[in-house]
């Protein structure tokens, strides 16, 4: 904090109080910049995860199902543009931002560089990965940090229809032919491990946990939330009547928890650095839609001054 | 050029009788694109009977004889809420 | 041909056109110019597909051979696609979109302000509700045509080439036909006269052409055959697309 010893004080007393810090209350800068980051962090995961199910749009197999796979996918452009904002509060702009995602100096979440394959990714996409989207979120709510906090409260209320109507399209393949069937297993197989890996690496790990706990943005560890998703999800694919492709997944009497195989975190460490199935395409897709989309903001942006100009004149 | 369009702070009124409550915010080359942006992105709903957008110093908000067009034609997106999915009894925490 | 069948070929003819040019606005899906026109797209998208839906379930009612609106949208090749074939050419760029969105969403207006008073109750609730939905897509589509038209020279140019792109369309969305004129005569009409909605587009296209700077383009010889089935090549593209999932699978569940 480029404050005083005061501000500091005035600072942890409202986060130890449970308090909310707002855009223009005192803060020390390493807090500014750690929410920086993982705000526009998390606002690339969102806009980038439009691509994987966007590609599915187009071959929805029913008229319902591409309703809402549209409306779903919108929602995410929707989230992104909350989270950006969010972002925009601490003094940088969305501009900048993009700028870093584009030039691969900010990351966005490694499940979104996993190709859709199937339409029964889209259903996986929906129960798993948005299931562990909202354990992660749902915490985020009372971060300490105001206009991230609203945004999270609004991202999750729109989330839950995102998990239900994944798990409902999982949930009519699995009561569907055998090859529907098979689809959604194949699906689960593929997504299961690299859902277990968005909680991040384990806590002993993690750089930025405790310093994030001890502000108010994290509430709880990343070993913690990976197990109340397992815990979560378990009994949710035996109503599925798919087999979660963990043989040791069981539940465990005294611990309270089903016991389960971590996922590979070299494999995490290796897509978040690149090396992902998708981490190109992904990529060059965005900033194709970017550099295309120039002329037409420009067009608007001057269009705006035009107006501006000739309401001036004829005042 | 850089063409990044402003900022602007969005104000619903979520019904009759409540005032307008700032919602979040987005970008616009301008006032009239900024109410429709508004209303796609924080209306997609029904959240909302009125909008106002505000750049720096200016309140802008869309007017009532719109109201119809505005804000009808999400009232029947009932795949956007949680409840239309059925979902087996025994299904905890979805 | 019947008043029966007559109904159910016209309840094709616009639910086709909603559910083609959903179809190829989704396409526009993670490519939009900004996030915000991300999510506005897909708000017209999701409108046109559920006007399509409504229109392609009730045609499968008229018709009484048991199709709902997945048959009719999955198990029809494109000889029996009825739209008109503005709607089912490529997106081109963000200007050639927005041309089309302005021509189809100021026809789309005009058609359904009249179907409200229908004699067929169905088509008067359908255009009761897409009729608002309509004059958003073509407020939000006139508010891009004004600022691609006088904004840079480059959108300039670009939303000249995109009206030159979709012109040749044009005409066919205001043709009568048998179909039309039979359910478009006496003093309870079920359908529109197509060519009663030329004027009235004229003045609303021509006025914001002309706000933006922008002419129609003229002497552009019409293309035409989708009322008949006879498209263009894309169309088999966007249905091998739009359909090739649900055919994989038939009498599957989704």
């Amino acid at each position: 904090m480029a404050g005083t010893d005061e501000q500091e004080a005035a600072f942890y007393a409202i986060v130890d109080s449970d308090g909310r810090i707002e855009p223009r209350d005192a803060m020390p800068e390493a807090y500014r910049k750690t929410l920086i980051r993982q705000m526009a962090q998390h606002a690339h995961s969102e806009i980038i995860g439009m691509q994987p199910e966007g590609n599915w749009i187009s071959r929805a197999p029913s008229l319902r199902r591409k309703a809402i796979l549209l409306a779903k996918v919108q929602d995410e452009a929707g989230h992104g543009l909350y989270l950006y904002a969010a972002a925009e509060t601490l003094g940088v702009s969305r501009d900048h931002l993009l700028e870093l995602l584009h030039t691969h100096q900010q990351k966005y979440s490694s499940i979104f560089n996993y190709p859709t394959l199937t339409w029964a990714d889209v259903g996986a996409i929906g129960w798993l990965v948005d299931g562990a989207a909202i354990t992660n979120q749902v915490p985020l709510t009372r971060c300490s940090y105001g206009p991230y906090a609203r945004a999270m409260v609004r991202i999750c209320k729109e989330e839950s229809f995102h998990q239900r109507q994944g798990f409902e399209a999982l949930l009519t393949l699995t009561r569907g032919s055998a090859r529907q069937k098979a689809m959604a297993q194949d699906a689960l197989d593929r997504w299961w491990y690299p859902s277990l890996a968005m909680f991040g690496p384990p806590d002993r790990e993690s750089t930025h946990s405790d310093q994030s706990m001890r502000w108010g943005i994290k509430r709880f560890g990343n070993d913690e939330l990976r197990q109340r998703f397992v815990d979560m999800t378990a009994p949710q694919a035996d109503v599925l009547g798919l087999t979660i492709p963990d043989p040791d997944l069981r539940w465990n009497d005294e611990r309270g928890h089903y016991d389960f195989t971590q996922p590979d975190f070299d494999e995490l460490f290796r897509v978040i650095s690149g090396d992902g199935p998708c981490n190109r395409q992904r990529m060059e897709h965005r900033v194709a839609a970017h550099t295309e989309g120039a002329w037409v903001r420009e067009a608007a942006a001057a269009y705006a001054a035009k107006r501006a100009k000739r309401a001036e004149a004829a005042a | 050029m850089s063409a990044e369009w402003p900022l602007w702070e969005v104000f619903v009124r979520a019904r009759r009788g409540l005032s307008h409550v700032h919602v979040g915010s987005l970008h616009a080359p301008d006032a009239e694109m900024a109410l429709r942006n508004a209303r796609d992105v924080y209306t997609r709903r029904n959240e909302g009977v009125s909008i106002w957008v505000v750049p720096s110093e200016r309140i802008t908000a869309s007017s009532p004889e719109e109201k119809d067009a505005f804000f009808d034609p999400a009232a029947d997106k009932v795949y956007r809420h949680p409840t239309f999915y059925e979902v087996p009894a025994e299904v905890k925490h979805l | 041909m019947s008043e029966q069948s007559q109904l159910v070929e016209y309840a094709l003819r616009l639910g086709d056109d909603a559910l083609v040019l959903a179809q190829r606005l989704g396409e526009w899906v993670a490519r939009a110019p900004e996030l915000e026109e991300d999510v506005a797209m897909a708000n017209v998208a999701l409108d046109l597909l559920g006007q399509a839906r409504a229109l392609l379930t009730y045609a499968g009612e008229v018709e009484g051979a048991g199709r709902d609106e997945d048959a009719l949208a999955y198990w029809r090749d494109d000889r029996d696609f009825r739209n008109a074939l503005l709607v089912e050419a490529p997106g081109g760029d963000f200007a050639v979109t927005t041309a089309r969105q302005l021509v189809f969403a100021a026809y789309q207006y005009e058609l359904y302000e009249r179907l409200r008073s229908s004699a067929d109750q169905t088509l008067a609730a359908i255009a009761g509700k897409a009729v608002k939905e309509v004059h958003y897509h073509r407020d939000h589509a006139t508010q891009w045509v004004l600022r691609l038209g006088d904004g840079t020279e480059e959108s300039h140019r670009r939303m000249r080439a995109g009206l030159d792109t979709v012109w040749p369309y044009v005409d066919e969305l205001f043709d009568a036909d048998d179909l039309t004129a039979a359910l478009s005569a006496g003093t309870a009409p079920i359908a529109v006269d197509p060519a009663e909605l030329r004027d009235p587009w004229q003045a609303y296209v021509g006025a914001v052409l002309a706000e933006a700077g922008l002419e129609p383009p003229d002497d552009v010889p019409a293309r035409r055959g989708g009322r008949q089935g006879l498209h263009t090549e894309h169309l088999g593209h966007l249905l091998a697309e739009l359909q090739h999932l649900h055919r994989s699978h038939p009498g599957a569940t989704w």
